[in-house]
């Protein structure tokens, strides 16, 4: 027999609930303190994408984000939450407007932090323009609240990774949490398979493409500060990590970042797989990593993987 | 894509105190359904927006059966559909009524 569902606790449905399969308003609702979560711009409102019906395709009443505030382990957070089965996730006009809005709120206050669950494959074709502009606006009021004092940390482990833009914004936060199956790129691999060929990278072979973009690699890579195992409850306590292991920004800040980036650049330019990388970085039987259990990982990355603590 | 509405006489309020709750996704083969406590207690509406046409015979009977079943008086569903078919259909609006019969807001 299985337990009824009322004696179990919260944190035991967040251990059991797969962040990969769960929709963005299950995983807010099992990220953030029990029954704490509030909506801005909620369904009920309707505020669709004005340009999808154009196109004759159908409309979600949230746009595929969910922004709100909450509290985790009572201090308060501004969330949002891509639903990355609804277009691929993706920025269009009004769902890029919400996570702009939401960001220029925590700067206009300055002390409550920002987590954005990503899951996105980047800007929505039928809205391209308007997409665009949304990333840059994003861009711009993530490092705005971030100079204002705002931490934003990326929870990446949805089914649509994290592509295009949302790679781009991902690369602006203070610090990400990744799991296995959360992939950040900025180009995906079909996008590089038709501009390149397929000897340049072959979007079919799957563990190519999860050992070049999937969370391991950016966890030794120290795109991601930290490796969650894939269910809701890992990357609560990611977040509660990275919020507290997260310093202040600033003009040194950005100037440490440039150099760790231009640092792995020397180190690893010339690496033609990330294998060679994990081999360079002194890892013995690098070819193994993408089978390693979460916790084996996490010792791993914890000894030999970078950080970029110092910089970002 | 395709605009349905179906509107119906009830025999009982829904049960619970939400006012409003949301299931599914929109994406291939699913739904969203929003389900709002906004009518009278013996009415049901149900506006359909659907990205597959000519349906309309199958969405009246998944409706009229469901209506039946659960008698969901004073609410208001909201429907975008991907394409889903009649059971996922059936399972969103069960779920949408289990929801908002809830307490809460």
């Amino acid at each position: 027999m299985t337990a009824p569902l009322k004696d179990i606790s919260p944190a035991e449905r967040a251990r059991s609930t797969s962040f990969y399969e769960a929709s963005a308003r299950t995983r807010l609702d099992l990220l953030l303190d029990a029954g704490s979560f509030v909506e801005f711009i909620g369904p009920e409102q309707r505020e669709v994408s004005p340009h999808l019906k154009i196109f004759d395709l159908p409309e979600q009443f949230d746009d595929g984000i969910i922004v709100g505030h909450g509290r985790l382990d009572d201090s308060p957070v501004f969330v949002a939450a891509q639903e990355g089965r609804f277009m691929g996730g993706a920025f269009g006009e009004v769902h890029g407007a919400k996570l702009t809005g939401l960001l220029r709120a925590a700067r206009q206050i300055g002390s409550i932090p920002v987590l954005i669950l990503f899951d996105t494959g980047g800007v929505r074709l039928q809205e391209a323009n308007a997409g665009e502009l949304a990333i840059a606006e994003i861009m711009r009021a993530l490092m705005e609240a971030r100079s204002a004092g705002v931490k934003v940390i990326g929870l990446i482990g949805g089914r649509s990774g994290c592509y295009g833009g949302g790679g781009l914004i991902a690369g602006c936060c203070s610090a990400l949490a990744v799991s296995e199956p959360g992939r950040i790129a900025v180009s995906g691999p079909e996008v590089i398979e038709t501009n390149r060929g397929v000897e340049e990278f072959d979007s079919r072979d799957r563990a190519l493409v999860w050992r070049t973009m999937g969370g391991k690699h950016r966890r030794l890579l120290g795109a991601a500060d930290v490796f969650a195992d894939d269910n809701v409850q890992d990357f609560r306590e990611a977040a509660l990590e990275l919020l507290g292991l997260v310093g202040p920004f600033g003009l040194d800040r950005l100037r440490a970042e440039q150099r760790r980036l231009a640092d792995r650049l020397r180190s690893f330019g010339d690496c033609g797989d990330a294998v060679d990388i994990w081999t360079a970085e002194g890892i013995a039987h690098a070819e193994a990593v993408p089978e390693l259990p979460a916790d084996q990982f996490i010792a791993l990355a914890n000894r030999i993987g970078r950080t970029s603590r110092d910089a970002r | 894509m395709e605009d349905l509405n179906f509107q119906h006489q009830v025999r009982a309020r829904a049960d619970g105190t939400r006012q409003r709750a949301i299931v599914g996704v929109v994406a291939s083969g699913n739904l969203e359904v929003l389900v709002e406590r906004s009518l009278p207690d013996a009415e049901c509406v149900v506006d359909i927006k659907t990205a597959a046409t000519g349906f309309g015979a199958v969405w009246s009977a998944v409706i009229g059966d469901f209506v039946e079943r659960y008698s969901p008086g004073g609410l208001k569903f909201s429907i975008n559909d991907g394409g889903a078919r009649p059971d996922t259909v059936s399972l969103r609006l069960a779920q949408a009524v289990r929801l908002i019969a809830e307490a809460g807001q």
